[in-house]
């Protein structure tokens, strides 16, 4: 179980803005992931995550740094083109917004069994409207959708439907950004019920984006804040949750509402001064496993 | 107490291709002063519809089509929108969900605010209008007041963005103010703070808040009282304790089930069964029935009342009537801290 499927060394990207502004999105940002584990990476918006997840399925190119899937340098023209077919069937993502990632031109089964198409692979199940069917009952739709467009479903399913699409490829790693945020509180647990399944049956990492951190707290194995491009602490979940070490992941918990309303009244928020934000410094261990974004003369 | 607004039995229906949608059915709330009360429920429920047709703001295909909207002791439910424009900002303004689409692109923020307040009091000067700007936005914690009365929209980040929209609403001191997700756009943190902000000038100035959301979350942070809305209907209302604490109806215990943060180290997340259902020809009996595993057989034949629990507390659910098995609460064991 502990070993690494997914590498990410030192990685930056930064996007132009006209001639001469530049945005460091990703800022020097490394993590490791283990086969079969949920990884969540979590921050405010802008914060950089979502660059993460596209630089790691080979979206963006980044600007500096290594992405080593299974050893494999993904960056790397040469190596992505040696290892190509492995690489893009077991690699999947899912997007927030399902309304804009399916095609709606395109019925649900035409969706579901396009990944098999596209790499021939032949569908072991017969044809490859049996491979959708089951892909859909898999992630708790009938056949009744197989011939609906995305535009007839509702969020929750569409959603479904890009899970299902995802795996189809029976991906060993599924990159899943933001696949709850637009959804309501019900289906929302059904959506992250499904992920947890997939993971525990079938062996699959995932790398979990949100902002919403009781979600993550529940779902994930360990948990990465980013800040302004900045990865500030990595952390086994409870340890995370328990004992926060950087003054903005401490100000984050704060903020997360709970549902209780003496409790909620009573509790004050840490807040944190952006200024105070010092981008310096080096990922220290303080804890096994606990790493933090420090100075080092500061302690 | 008095109450400042008043919905007796409100139904609303919109006209659409498919047929006429019943967005709220037989809605009946009140709202007493100085109070902030949050209607929580999935989206599609008839939450937001309910407040714009509190604020007569209603697309032309809508129409009221039963009960009474009664404001400060006067039935406004015929009013037409000359009368509404006397009441709106002076009675009750609102907040709406994203900060960007409610500001002018175009203005500076402090000449956006100046403008709300000359157009009800088109007698101020403008030095005295200059300073109630000041005075709004220091209210609602815009630090700088001063260098930032004549940036734009777009140098303002999500949050003050929303902190100028409620300078807005409360330029001319309302009685009522609505937030239709008022944070829903907005990260965590920030979330926190405009959250408290709300709160903040409740106390202050004592305007009534109807706070609309679907983060049950959110809504334990400042709601005194909490109403439950499912297809159209209120089937659970009472003070923020009564509801969080000793919910009664089978949707909302659904609600808090499916919550992470009350289901730490469990297995599964506990989820509602099945979709709402359309409000195009919403089901004979209780909406919820068919997603209810509690359901009785008479959930499905007709609609249950609401039930007295306490003098605040109220479910529409036909497991409270004295001929109905005894439930036990599945929250019972859920260890409020």
């Amino acid at each position: 179980m502990s070993e690494i499927l997914l590498d990410v060394q030192r990685l930056s990207h930064v996007f132009k803005l006209g001639k001469y502004a530049v945005i460091k999105a990703v800022d020097d940002v490394s993590f490791q992931m283990k086969k079969g584990e949920i990884f969540g990476l979590v921050g405010e918006s802008g914060s950089g995550k979502s660059t993460v997840a596209r630089c790691i399925m080979n979206v963006y190119k980044p600007a500096a740094g290594k992405i080593l899937y299974n050893g494999i340098d993904v960056c790397d023209s040469r190596a992505f083109r040696k290892h190509r077919k492995m690489l893009e069937s077991s690699r999947q993502i899912i997007f927030q917004d399902s309304t804009s990632s399916l095609n709606q031109r395109m019925t649900v089964e035409k969706i579901i069994a396009e990944p098999m198409s596209i790499h021939h692979i032949k569908p072991p199940r017969g044809s490859l409207r049996a491979e959708a069917e089951f892909q859909l009952s898999y992630v708790g739709m009938d056949s009744s959708y197989l011939d609906k467009y995305p535009t007839e479903l509702s969020g929750g399913q569409r959603q479904r439907v890009a899970i299902a699409r995802a795996l189809s490829m029976e991906p060993e790693l599924l990159v899943a950004d933001e696949p709850v945020a637009s959804l309501d509180v019900s289906i929302q647990a059904q959506i992250i019920n499904l992920l947890r399944h997939c993971n525990e049956q079938h062996g699959c990492s995932i790398l979990f984006i949100a902002h919403d951190l009781s979600m993550v707290e529940y779902l994930c194995n360990r948990v990465g804040v980013m800040y302004h491009g900045k990865l500030v602490e990595v952390a086994p979940t409870a340890a995370l949750y328990a004992n926060p070490q950087h003054p903005y992941t401490k100000a984050l918990l704060s903020a997360i509402p709970v549902p209780d309303p003496i409790a909620e009244r009573n509790r004050s928020h840490i807040d944190f001064d952006e200024t105070a934000f010092d981008r310096e410094g080096t990922m220290v261990e303080i804890a096994p496993g606990h790493w933090v974004l420090r100075k080092e003369d500061s302690q | 107490m008095e109450e400042l607004l008043k919905i007796e039995n409100l139904t609303v229906g919109i006209a659409s291709p498919a047929g006429k949608v019943q967005a709220v059915r037989d809605v009946s709330l009140e709202l007493h002063p100085g109070e902030v009360l949050a209607i929580v429920g999935e989206s599609g429920c008839g939450k937001s519809i309910l407040c714009k047709t509190i604020m007569k703001l209603l697309p032309k295909s809508a129409k009221i089509e039963g009960g009474k909207i009664i404001a400060n002791g006067v039935d406004i439910t015929d009013y037409a929108d000359k009368d509404m424009r006397r009441l709106r900002g002076k009675l009750f303004s609102m907040i709406f969900q994203d900060p960007m689409t409610a500001l002018n692109p175009t203005i500076p923020i402090g000449k956006q605010i100046a403008e709300a307040i000359a157009i009800h009091e088109p007698k101020l000067s403008k030095e005295k209008v200059y300073n109630r700007v000041i005075e709004l936005m220091e209210l609602v914690g815009i630090k700088q007041p001063h260098e930032r009365y004549k940036l734009y929209p777009y140098n303002f980040s999500g949050g003050m963005r929303q902190r100028s929209v409620m300078a807005i609403a409360l330029a001319a001191n309302p009685k009522i103010l609505l937030a239709d997700e008022p944070t829903t756009a907005l990260d965590v943190t920030i979330q926190a703070q405009i959250l408290d902000l709300l709160r903040q000038i409740q106390t202050k100035l004592g305007t009534a808040t109807i706070l609309v959301s679907h983060d049950l979350g959110v809504v334990a942070r400042c709601a005194d009282r909490v109403a439950i809305m499912y297809a159209g209907r209120i089937v659970e209302i009472g003070t923020a304790e009564e509801v969080y604490y000793d919910p009664r109806h089978p949707y909302t215990w659904g609600l808090m089930q499916s919550l992470p943060a009350l289901n730490k180290g469990a297995k599964e997340l506990k989820t509602i069964p099945g979709m709402p259902p359309t409000l195009i020809d919403p089901p004979k009996g209780d909406a919820f029935a068919c997603r209810n595993e509690y359901a009785l057989e008479i959930d499905y034949l007709e609609q249950p009342p609401m039930f007295r629990i306490t003098d605040t507390h109220y479910a529409a659910t036909w497991l409270l009537d004295p001929r109905a098995p005894k439930i036990d609460s599945p929250m019972g064991g859920m260890g409020h801290v």
